[in-house]
């Protein structure tokens, strides 16, 4: 790296939240996020928001995505947003969704602070760019 | 960053702001413009804390024994900060960072603070960036930190050097004994954990282990004036009266199963007295000397290599003067003379003049 070149790493949480017992598409996205050159922190299965929050400011990450298939994201995405507000780290995180979310839902978790929700098919490189675009600067 | 926000920023680490020491790790990370004011500031705030490093073969359970210890550590009213490092990918740069998910014990306490790293590729830049998060959570105040790092190559071996007590993790059956001649592990260990002390083969594990450090224990006895592990000497001024005190190090093996918790106090015992024997034999001041110098080093070696970078871009890259050399209208030697030479020039005309 030669002097004042500044090297940024997009970084990213994937989270599972809740009860939902599948993660196979939370592990595709974090391989893809991977192969995107983003450093991806999974969180596993079966976290409590809090934890999520936890890890989303001590790793001080670029972009949170949370994964959701359960039906509870209702309730538990706008807690992890509550979570963020309160350690001053909402601004500058991109929440993203994925997983089971249904059209009428959708606006709600948008106005709670959601900057995207991503439904099954969603063609990867579409919410790569995404994220490529949208990334706060800091 | 400008100077009055490097200025808050040091001044919400030392207040206790996790955010600020999330954002400090980050602007270490990234290089960005202005950290080296920022751990400048604050290497005069650091110190007290212990420094631990835990390596050992994926698999091993690092990871889960770091979670055991940090609990246990919390629960004796300690304050714990954790840096898990990971590989990235040689091509992408990317990576995942999977180390969090076994850190369930302490769910919701922020007061143990976990922060993943990866290499980004840097050779050797990845000592530097560890060493300076180690800076940010100590001048935060963690009273011990935990460095963890698999033990593959040379890059590791480096970040774990940066510890004042390093814990090799050994699991039963990884390999014949042929394994653990190799060189490195067995040189850096102050302390050995042979996790996974229910499975068959533990028993077998722990005394190989227990041969291979005693006839290193022979080995740098009969050595010249060396002992132990990580005595890296740097200056040579010390080296000298490290050959024939009596007090060298005797590695403790410990037993145990970190899934279930199994042995940590045990492990804690054992770093305690690693920490008391670096107190009383003064080898705690000389490590951290030997880590001074060689972060001195470092910090040289990086930034004469930009410079160099600069001069290379400047002679119209190195694409440009391979083609000279493949043309044969100069060689490698000449073609580094002609970039070096002003450099020289430069350092020598500095030199002559009188110091400032």
């Amino acid at each position: 790296m030669s002097a004042g070149q500044e090297q940024r790493t997009i970084r990213c949480l994937v989270a599972k939240v809740g009860l939902d017992g599948h993660d196979r598409g939370a592990h595709v996205i974090a391989r893809a996020f991977r192969d995107a050159g983003f450093e991806v922190i999974y969180s596993g299965l079966h976290r409590a928001p809090e934890e999520i929050v936890q890890a989303a400011v001590q790793e001080d990450v670029d972009v949170l995505g949370i994964s959701i298939l359960s039906g509870a994201h209702n309730t538990l995405v706008p807690k992890v947003i509550e979570g963020l507000k309160e350690y001053g780290a909402f601004e500058d995180t991109l929440v993203i969704v994925g997983g089971i979310i249904p059209d009428e839902d959708r606006e709600d978790l948008m106005a709670a602070g959601v900057a995207a929700v991503f439904g099954p098919g969603t063609p990867m490189q579409e919410t790569i760019d995404f994220v490529r675009d949208n990334a706060p600067r800091r | 960053m400008s100077e009055t926000n490097a200025d808050q920023l040091v001044a919400d680490v030392l207040d206790g702001d996790h955010r600020a020491l999330a954002r400090t790790i980050t602007k270490i990370e990234e290089r960005a413009t202005g950290y080296r004011d920022l751990v400048s500031t604050l290497h005069a705030h650091t110190g007290d804390a212990e420094v631990i490093g835990v390596t050992g073969s994926p698999g091993a359970g690092k990871s889960t024994l770091v979670d055991k210890l940090a609990k246990r550590y919390r629960d004796r009213g300690l304050t714990v900060g954790v840096i898990a490092v990971d590989p990235s990918s040689p091509y992408t740069g990317g990576a995942v960072l999977g180390d969090r998910i076994r850190m369930a014990s302490n769910v919701g306490d922020m007061d143990v603070f976990f922060r993943s790293m990866s290499a980004r590729g840097q050779l050797g830049g990845l000592s530097t960036a560890t060493a300076d998060a180690i800076k940010a959570l100590d001048a935060f105040g963690k009273d011990r930190i935990v460095v963890e790092t698999v033990g593959a190559g040379q890059n590791e071996v480096d970040v774990v050097r940066t510890a004042d007590t390093v814990v090799v993790l050994v699991q039963p059956g990884s390999g014949d004994d042929v394994q653990m001649l190799k060189a490195g592990i067995l040189e850096i260990g102050d302390v050995f954990v042979v996790n996974k002390a229910d499975m068959d083969g533990a028993a077998t594990t722990v005394s190989d282990l227990r041969e291979m450090l005693h006839m290193r224990e022979g080995a740098t006895a009969a050595g010249a004036g060396h002992h132990g592990a990580g005595t890296t000497a740097v200056g040579t001024s010390e080296a000298d009266d490290d050959g024939d005190d009596g007090n060298a190090w005797d590695p403790r093996i410990v037993e145990t199963v970190a899934t279930e918790g199994e042995g940590v106090t045990e492990l804690i015992d054992a770093l305690d007295e690693h920490h008391a024997h670096l107190r009383s034999t003064g080898e705690l001041d000389r490590r951290e000397r030997s880590r001074y110098a060689e972060e001195i080093r470092q910090l040289l070696r990086n930034d004469v290599a930009d410079l160099l970078e600069e001069e290379l871009e400047r002679h119209g890259g190195i694409e440009a003067l391979v083609d000279e050399v493949s043309d044969r209208e100069s060689d490698p030697y000449t073609v580094a003379d002609r970039i070096l030479d002003p450099l020289v020039d430069c350092v020598r005309e500095r030199r002559e003049r009188p110091l400032d």
